[in-house]
């Protein structure tokens, strides 16, 4: 018996071992790409017209990146991200918040057919409104305006899902015991309940944030003045001309620097932002 | 009431009247002026007859059968390979989902200068070993599965992670009963494991149908939906019907056909997702 178990052992090692071995190198291709990118971005533009194998020899340069910094639409396209991607995570955090409550917890005619109605907005894609609300933005002149560019982030219904389901998990003993003290029904929720929500807003918040800030199709079509790019249109515009006027080397270093804020921030809060990315698939 | 008013305002302004709207505007020719005539089901018989949507819907389940069952099954292969507490481990977690982190411009400007005949990073591996370069993006065959490669690499995090959280919920006596029977490492995975993540496999297939169907920045960014339609996906025909040749009424009615397709998928998501308290 023992025996046995120990030879189980060792073949389990073994077997391990070769796992982790072909994990390992299915890790080294993922990173390919990036690394590549990388790679081409510290070289000159002339250089890599006449040979991308260049890349593994000395000398590499950062003058692409000097590039960006004197002269590019990069910074603004960042900032104009930072905006939409900030205002339409605070957008969606208030609404459903409230709206989580106010389906949770108040009592009103047709509440419970309401909330259904949301919950059906759920499996909406984008492509069956895109259109009506584009047109229904150009009437009310909202395109190319950071309003335009948060509004329909704001209209998703699945905060609003995750929210009720929240509120409802706290029990209402704690409301009572708040009423018993005199507290205003906005007081409990201000007070008392949003400070319990406090992780699903985390989630919230992240996946909204990282939406807004990788979504392409409607900044694309509604921000249309290139002063108005978020950073994923502004890269894409880039894409158009591509190996034309720019330069391989200076794409690729727009590219790895629009990758870095988002690159970091996962870093730091990757186990977040998994959490958010796979909470909200499910 | 006052509470949920402020959303339900954005909700039936931004949701629920462009859908409907599309219903409606589904039912006319309409243009980009404001002009519109009401034809009936006309363009839905026009997209029946139409050979570069016939030809886009095609394309989508192709590029569907190419992705998805890859994705399940190398997302769960890397959640069984990493489902460890050692260090290593969570290193290798993080480089398989970081990719998911980044837009789709951002992947499609790697990868085509992955993909490209002169001087991409696969062109140079062919030239080492003497081979002529491949020009994957603009050949018929080639450019929808390179997508498909494109594809997996963005979005193998999300499956990978779904995998592993069902894996944490495998209850512990199960394995320590496998183990009392001393069943090998492939017997424990067939008779335990993969049973018991079952739900999970299914709704990982149904996520990533929905998700994939709705392809449109890859191929619009990478091959314009070329060469000669081989790549065009439904999404990006709905795109340039609409936001290029300006036929609204056209486009918002390929869009009520993607939007019955994906109803059905949700649909699905939801049965299985209700299951959970069967179990």
């Amino acid at each position: 018996m023992t025996t046995q178990l120990a030879s189980g052992a060792v073949g389990r090692g073994f077997g391990d071992r070769l796992i982790l071995a072909a994990t390992i190198a299915l890790a080294i291709v993922m990173v390919i790409p990036m690394l590549w990118a990388v790679g081409l971005s510290l070289k000159t533009n002339q250089e890599l017209l006449v040979d991308t194998q260049s890349v593994l020899k000395a000398p590499w340069t950062l003058i692409n990146y000097y590039d960006i910094l004197i002269g590019s639409g990069v910074f603004r396209w960042l900032l104009n991200s930072i905006i939409v991607s900030t205002g339409m995570s605070l957008g969606v955090l208030v609404l459903s918040s409230l709206a989580g409550y106010g389906f949770a917890r108040l009592e009103f005619p047709g509440r419970n057919v309401i909330f259904v109605l949301v919950l059906f907005g759920l499996a909406i894609p984008e492509q069956a409104v895109i259109l009506v609300r584009h047109q229904l933005f150009s009437d009310l002149d909202l395109h190319n305006t950071y309003a335009g560019l948060m509004l329909p982030g704001m209209s998703a219904p699945f905060g609003v899902f995750l929210m009720t389901q929240y509120f409802k998990a706290i029990p209402t003993e704690i409301d009572e015991a708040a009423m018993l003290d005199n507290a205003s029904r906005f007081k409990i929720f201000w007070r008392v309940l949003l400070p319990m929500t406090l992780p699903a807003q985390a989630t919230l918040g992240i996946f909204t944030f990282l939406h807004a800030w990788n979504d392409y199709w409607w900044p694309m079509v509604s921000g249309t003045n290139q002063q108005m790019y978020t950073l994923t249109v502004g890269i894409a515009s880039t894409q158009q001309n591509f190996a034309e006027s720019a330069g391989l080397g200076y794409l690729m270093a727009q590219a790895v620097f629009a990758s870095l804020p988002v690159l970091i921030v996962y870093m730091f809060f990757q186990k977040y932002i998994v959490r958010a990315v796979s909470g909200a698939a499910t | 009431m006052l509470y949920v008013a402020p959303f339900l305002c954005l909700y039936v302004i931004l949701l629920v009247y462009p859908l409907f709207g599309g219903f409606w505007l589904s039912l006319h020719k309409a243009d980009l002026f404001g002009g519109r005539r009401f034809v009936g089901f006309e363009n839905f018989v026009r997209l029946s007859n139409d050979q570069v949507f016939l030809g886009a819907v095609g394309n989508t389940f192709y590029f569907i059968l190419l992705t998805v069952p890859a994705l399940a099954i190398i997302g769960l292969g890397l959640a069984l390979a990493l489902n460890r507490q050692t260090r290593t481990a969570a290193v290798l977690r993080g480089v398989f989902f970081s990719s998911s982190v980044l837009s789709v411009t951002i992947v499609t400007l790697l990868w085509k200068v992955v993909y490209a005949p002169e001087g991409g990073f696969v062109a140079n591996l062919l030239e080492v070993f003497g081979r002529p370069p491949i020009p994957f993006l603009s050949s018929a065959e080639l450019a929808l599965p390179a997508i498909a490669i494109t594809t997996i690499w963005w979005c193998i995090g999300l499956p990978m992670m779904l995998f592993l959280a069902a894996l944490q919920q495998v209850p512990r006596e199960l394995y320590e009963a496998a183990a009392l029977d001393n069943a090998g490492r492939w017997k424990t995975l067939w008779n335990v494991t993969l049973p018991s993540i079952r739900r999970t496999f299914a709704l990982v297939l149904i996520i990533e149908v929905v998700l994939q169907f709705q392809l449109f920045g890859q191929a619009y960014l990478m091959t314009q939906g070329g060469p000669n339609n081989a790549s065009r996906p439904m999404v990006l025909f709905l795109f340039e019907v609409g936001f290029t040749r300006w036929d609204v009424g056209y486009a918002v009615a390929a869009g009520q056909i993607l939007f019955g397709f994906i109803a059905i998928a949700a649909f699905a998501q939801y049965l299985v997702a209700r299951r959970k308290e069967a179990f």
